[in-house]
């Protein structure tokens, strides 16, 4: 069965970038999918199913983050943490970003 | 970012007297305003905000640590502290195994770049087995802070 491989690439809009409670929205995303997928900021690739990882990126507004993804399903994958990113990390009218406050 | 940059040294718990999550991150609050001098904030106010935003998500995230956090205008610069318990704290993590390590951060309320820096320097020495083994092995203040210290010379190689 030969591999699939999809990749995009967006940039974070939310003016928090990915703190936490973004990160770890887009990691329970991640794992929902059995394909073997990474973030790259750039300067580092991580595992898009770990939150330590994910936080390791620092993704801050404006960075552009190209997201790969390898396995049955890459092409959904890939599509559906790019609409996440692509949205401010905003599920079903619920932001992880909303409260000024808290990180 | 350094860790050393971040974490105040003196505000260090070598062992937490608190076994529970919210007495826990009082005890760092406490020790952290005791040798810096926030203004117009008390450490139960600043232990407040922090389980405020602990209690939406829980920033104990496996492997025995945890980093609880928040952004308040109380700090214009990222600062932690660190405490460490060797029984071990329930901070309902990911993997529902007791927290060894908590690293409490306060970040400034205006800069969230800063935030994320700070995060990823912790989190990218939290990553690395060796530290978290020293942060658990350590018998004192000193052990903890040549672990952090050496810690960030390992990231700089």
């Amino acid at each position: 069965m030969s591999k699939l491989t999809y990749e995009t690439e967006v940039e974070v809009k939310n003016p928090e970038g990915v703190h936490m409670r973004p990160a770890m929205l887009f990691v329970d995303l991640a794992n929902t999918f059995a394909s073997d997928i990474t973030v790259s900021n750039g300067d580092i690739s991580i595992d898009a199913k770990s939150i330590m990882q994910m936080t390791m990126l620092a993704a801050t507004h404006g960075t552009r983050l190209k997201i790969h993804a390898e396995g049955p399903d890459a092409q959904e994958a890939v599509k559906s943490l790019g609409a996440l990113v692509d949205n401010r990390f905003i599920i079903n009218g619920d932001s992880a970003t909303v409260s000024g406050k808290e990180g | 970012m350094k860790l050393a940059d971040i974490v105040c040294f003196d505000a260090i718990i070598p062992q937490l007297e608190s076994k529970e999550r919210d007495s826990v991150i009082f005890e760092l609050t406490e020790s952290l305003c005791k040798k810096k001098k926030f203004k117009k904030v008390n450490p139960k106010a600043l232990a407040d905000a922090v389980i405020k935003r602990e209690n939406e998500a829980s920033t104990g995230i496996g492997k025995g640590v945890a980093v609880p956090h928040v952004k308040h205008d109380a700090v214009t610069e990222p600062v932690a502290v660190l405490g460490c318990s060797s029984e071990g704290i329930d901070f309902s993590s990911l993997d529902k195994q007791p927290v060894y390590s908590v690293f409490l951060l306060l970040s400034p309320l205006s800069d969230p770049d800063k935030h994320l820096q700070a995060m990823e320097t912790i989190f990218k020495n939290l990553q690395k087995d060796d530290f978290r083994r020293f942060l658990r092995q350590a018998q004192g203040r000193d052990d903890i802070i040549e672990a952090i210290k050496d810690a960030d010379d390992s990231s700089l190689e």
